[in-house]
């Protein structure tokens, strides 16, 4: 099981994340540079004023979501569940994650826990 | 003190400070904790006579660039020289934690350099949130983790006051307090288990061990527990950072301290959207990072708090 991560710098230069191993999913990260064309076709969802917006989205699988940082803070975005896991989000910078398995899927921001969102991936 | 010269550095030193902001310096006086103002300790002979215990640092942030403070570095190197500049140096100094602004290697590499000129035999660290924001969390372990074997918990004596290092911002469940975990709270339990009540105890660690502000997660879940285990000792001081404020509370033996950032200020609490850098004047700057000091006159009961900034 593989799902492309990518992390865009706001110069739209893209960063490679090291392999991450998630042992309790057994789901593996694999660094891979998403295509340009996979970030654009992405559902966004932004970080502004210390909250995900939108914080409830629903997408198709196979779908990927771009999270936005627009705050003058860094923020994460990770699922509580160890699925995916950005590394910090300066501003402007976005994280992609595409979801190849339906179901809920819950995450916060590791720098500011208060900030939660959802992700509801339908078959 | 007689040394007009480095009195003069002093002072000019204690100029940056009040530009950078520092450390809260702690003296160890007839067994008991007292923390003096760091300020102090370049003009005031008083403050210099009892023996430097150690040196609070926090919330260097190194890698920030944005308008409320575009020269971080400048700030930490100010502090640190004025560190040296004490006139006694003192054998330990501790960070508690925001190393980094984005858990990246340069940030790391280039703030353990500027540490590295700290003139003190022993440093510990504990990571905050911002050290541990790599989508690995492994930054911070590589280069500190070996004081804890990479659990980010340790504890050790110095001076005859036993010190306890904790790691609060991994185990983050969503509605945001830190969290400690059963494990950790486990191991405290043993670490103090075989303890005389008399030993003085210094608890450190990045976010408060006590809830100043739990919508914005100001505070630490579980560490209700940990104080509970804590009552029992004479002298227990609870230093934290992450708030870029300095907060404080006294509960019976037990003092909580929250320091200020060597980097930028914070709104005070629920001002504002969230808990972001605070731009201010820059004839403000020196005031919201200056030093402050907790005094605690006679053990245990007899305290006197004092906050003070420097301009």
């Amino acid at each position: 099981m593989s799902n492309q991560i990518s992390q865009q710098m706001n110069t739209a230069a893209v960063i490679t994340w090291r392999a991450l191993a998630v042992a309790a999913a057994l789901w593996t990260a694999v660094a891979t540079a998403a295509s340009g064309a996979e970030a654009d076709t992405a559902a966004r969802v932004v970080m502004k004023d210390f909250m995900f917006a939108p914080a409830a989205l629903t997408i198709r699988v196979g779908s990927a979501v771009s999270w936005t940082n627009q705050d003058n803070e860094p923020h994460t975005v990770a699922s509580d569940a160890g699925v995916f896991r950005s590394g910090a989000l300066d501003t402007n910078e976005s994280f992609t994650f595409r979801f190849d398995k339906p179901g809920t899927y819950h995450f916060l921001c590791t720098i500011h826990p208060y900030m939660v969102g959802t992700i509801t991936v339908e078959p | 003190m007689s040394d007009t010269p480095s009195f003069e550095s002093r002072r000019k030193a204690l100029k940056c400070l009040a530009y950078g902001g520092a450390g809260t310096l702690f003296t160890l006086a007839g067994g008991v904790l007292t923390p003096i103002e760091l300020a102090l300790a370049g003009t005031d002979p008083k403050a210099a006579l009892g023996r430097p215990l150690f040196v609070q640092i926090s919330d260097t942030h190194i890698g920030f660039n944005k308008d409320a403070n575009p020269d971080v570095n400048g700030t930490l190197s100010r502090t640190i020289e004025l560190v040296n500049a004490m006139p006694q140096q003192p054998e330990l100094i501790i960070h508690t934690g925001d190393i980094t602004h984005l858990s990246r290697p340069a940030e790391f590499d280039l703030a353990q350099q500027m540490l590295g000129q700290l003139r003190t035999t022993e440093m510990h660290t504990v990571p905050g949130e911002h050290d541990t924001s790599d989508a690995t969390v492994t930054e911070y372990f590589n280069r500190f983790g070996k004081a804890s074997n990479n659990k980010g918990y340790y504890s050790f004596d110095h001076a005859g006051v036993h010190f306890i290092a904790l790691i609060n911002v991994l185990q983050f469940k969503p509605g945001g307090l830190g969290t400690l975990g059963d494990e950790q709270l486990a191991w405290v339990a043993a670490d103090l288990k075989a303890r005389s009540s008399s030993t003085p105890i210094v608890v450190f660690a990045h976010m408060p061990l006590w809830t100043i502000y739990e919508p914005w997660g100001w505070g630490t879940g579980d560490a209700d527990q940990l104080v509970s285990m804590l009552r029992r000792f004479g002298s227990v001081t609870m230093l934290n950072g992450h708030i870029h404020q300095i907060v404080q509370k006294v509960e019976g033996n037990i003092t909580f301290h929250s320091a200020r950032s060597t980097a930028y200020p914070q709104p005070l609490a629920g001002e504002g959207p969230g808990p972001q850098p605070l731009k201010v004047p820059d004839d403000q700057l020196p005031h919201m990072l200056g030093v402050t000091s907790v005094s605690v006159a006679r053990h245990p009961r007899a305290f006197a708090l004092r906050d003070s900034t420097l301009s």
